[in-house]
């Protein structure tokens, strides 16, 4: 059991700076996730936690001991890794005890840790494999419980479930989270997958060039994402974007994007007030984008048309892609029942209580 | 294409010529075989009389002689010492340098490859009046671990050349799961890596050991006590100046050749996929 602490953590390879000024404080029991597109450091900063890199500056903390010159076996962590790194000319007992005879435990505290942790992850038939004999998923089961037979202060995990398939990476996902629940330890979780990261973690730090971008729960990441990139990465189908300006017509805040106007209801108008008759880069998510037929209730409506260039039946929901009056495309989730197709105008109604501005240069979110 | 593989492949022309080719090289090199362990169960005036004869009657009389009367029980136990010594002796050390050359890049790590390198293309023949003159100032001429040496040392850069390329080939991710695991840089090495390139041993390990069985030269020169002499070397004193006892050297060399046909046998497996590895999955 121990908190973790990034105290402005560089990570320098020659000229690239990998990890830049990352500074975090993750919480005892917390399930922190780092989310990002590939080369934005989040694996780095794992590493560096891990102690399979060194540090070029700043300092990291395991509870209240600082690990920088601590080699890995001494920081109480176990690792998962993305191939799960299983020693392949050992059994899945062996590679399961490996870190326990090393640490001279006892041979009888040995085999129930591992009897123990198999069969929490329901392996226990396998002890006896070799990691060749076995499937993907249960290769990935063997290197989790290599990890809990260790009952270590803090677990890393490094993509994990990014070598399953579609279905199992579902599957595995709440048996994390139930491990987790159950383990009450501190989890470190990395992963490019955003589902991943919104469906697991207490909290999510989203990371893009080596910054750490925005740190904060799930909910509230996807409801005030603090910059363009975060709001863009977090959701799915991602955030649409206009350049717009927000400009005053019969005394009342509109939103201007060229191609479509768009009026701003009451309490977001006080908030958006500031920026009148400023430049603005408008964010709208796909599943605020609503048919008029179909405007769920209770919503901060603001009505526009726009024409239906393809439509994507989902079952539940519609994908529609939508041109707006000057042929810029963005999505919008409909109602199933709507009926439209591809070439046809349709009367839209944008939930303006979610949508968000952002500063054309710095991409920082505004009036939130 | 699925039903062409299944079904049973025609036997053709070219396949007749390539089997007629095999079959002839492998008379070729098995007559001469079979030959010398015919006439190890005749007699000298027999074999002279019709060398290509076959035996009256089985017996291993001159086994016995050469194993007992020509002292091939110690030369024998001498070539075995020596090339099973130098053999464990070359492989330990270039396990070591192949592991740390294969792994890590540090400076001088590319020079020192090179060096090593450099002893593949070098034939140590040409070496051997400065090695004599080196061993004989430490007093090691005449003495069994000289020759060890001597031949630990020669199998060191094919045994790093093969064993560095299959050291890098395993991946990062082993050694530092080892390593969070608790794992020493030398367990890492000896529990986690080493176990992984052992076809890679198991060939190198033979490739260093039939040339060293088999060779003439350097105990020759090194060795002067016919009480140490290896097998290659004690074959020379059939070789009369007057008479030769064919049925006896004959003998002599089947019991050299022996442990070579053996060691091919137990290790043909491992040697196929420590030559084959990584071309595909």
């Amino acid at each position: 059991m121990a908190s973790v602490t990034y105290d402005h953590v560089y990570k320098r390879f020659g000229d690239v700076t990998a990890v830049n000024d990352l500074n975090i404080q993750i919480a005892d029991k917390e399930f922190l996730v780092f989310v990002g597109p590939s080369g934005c450091g989040k694996t780095t900063s794992l590493r560096l936690l891990a102690g399979l890199e060194e540090i070029s500056d700043g300092q990291i903390l395991i509870g209240d001991r600082v690990v920088n010159d601590v080699p890995p076996k001494d920081r109480d962590i176990a690792m998962v890794f993305q191939s799960y790194a299983l020693y392949p000319h050992m059994t899945v007992y062996d590679n399961m005890a490996f870190g326990l005879k090393l640490r001279k435990t006892p041979k009888d505290e040995i085999a129930q840790r591992v009897r123990e942790a198999a069969e929490i992850l329901d392996i226990d038939h396998l002890l006896d494999r070799k990691p060749k004999q076995l499937s993907g998923g249960q290769r990935q089961r063997v290197a989790v419980g290599r990890a809990i037979v260790r009952e270590p202060a803090v677990f890393l995990f490094d993509e994990p479930l990014s070598n399953l398939d579609a279905k199992l990476r579902v599957q595995t996902r709440a048996q994390l989270t139930k491990l987790h629940q159950r383990l009450q330890t501190t989890f470190i979780y990395v992963t490019h997958d955003q589902v991943e990261a919104m469906t697991m973690a207490t909290r999510i730090a989203v990371m893009k060039d080596g910054i750490l971008q925005q740190i904060d729960t799930p909910q509230n990441l996807y409801d005030k994402p603090s910059n363009v990139f975060v709001g863009g990465f977090i959701g799915s189908p991602s955030m649409n974007f206009f350049d717009a300006t927000l400009v005053e017509s019969d005394g009342k805040l509109e939103v201007n994007a060229g191609g479509f106007r768009l009026e701003v209801p009451g309490e977001k108008a006080s908030a958006w007030a500031p920026y009148k008759g400023k430049e603005v880069i408008f964010g709208i998510r796909p599943e605020d984008v609503h048919s008029k037929q179909f405007t769920p209730p209770g919503i901060l409506e603001s009505d526009m048309t726009a024409k239906v260039d393809v439509t994507e039946l989902m079952g539940n929901e519609i994908f529609l892609y939508l041109l707006t009056g000057d042929d810029k495309q963005f999505i919008g989730r409909v109602d199933p029942r709507v009926k439209v197709d591809s070439g046809d105008q349709i009367e839209l109604a944008v939930n303006m209580g979610n949508a968000h501005i952002f500063d054309p240069k710095t991409e920082v979110a505004l009036g939130e | 294409m699925r039903n062409q593989a299944v079904k049973k492949r025609k036997f053709s022309f070219a396949d007749f010529g390539i089997y007629a080719l095999l079959w002839g090289y492998a008379a070729v090199v098995l007559l001469p075989l079979l030959l010398v362990l015919g006439n190890t169960m005749r007699t000298t005036r027999q074999i002279f009389q019709e060398p290509a004869g076959l035996p009256t009657s089985i017996n291993f009389d001159s086994y016995v002689r050469a194993w007992q009367e020509a002292s091939f029980n110690i030369y024998f136990f001498n070539s075995l010492l020596i090339t099973v010594l130098s053999v464990l002796l070359a492989t330990a050390v270039s396990a070591l340098a192949a592991y740390i050359l294969g792994r890590y890049i540090f400076f001088g790590s590319k020079f020192l490859l090179s060096f090593f390198m450099a002893g593949l293309m070098m034939p140590f023949r040409l070496a051997i009046v400065p090695l004599f003159m080196m061993l004989n100032n430490i007093g090691l001429v005449d003495s069994r671990m000289g020759v060890i040496l001597v031949y630990a040392a020669t199998g060191v850069p094919f045994s790093i050349f093969i064993l560095s390329a299959f050291f890098r080939q395993l991946p990062q991710e082993l050694a530092e799961a080892a390593r969070i695991d608790g794992a020493g840089e030398f367990r890492i090495f000896g529990q986690i890596m080493l176990p992984l390139v052992r076809p890679a041993l198991a060939t190198v390990a033979v490739f260093q050991f039939v040339p060293l069985w088999n060779d003439f030269f350097y105990p020759l020169i090194l060795l002067r006590s016919t009480e140490k002499w290896t097998l290659a070397v004690g074959m020379t004193r059939f070789f009369g100046e007057f008479q030769t006892d064919w049925s006896t050297l004959f003998a002599g060399l089947v019991i050299t050749t022996l442990p070579l046909i053996i060691l091919f046998l137990l290790a043909t497996k491992q040697i196929i996929t420590g030559l084959t590895a990584g071309i595909g999955k």
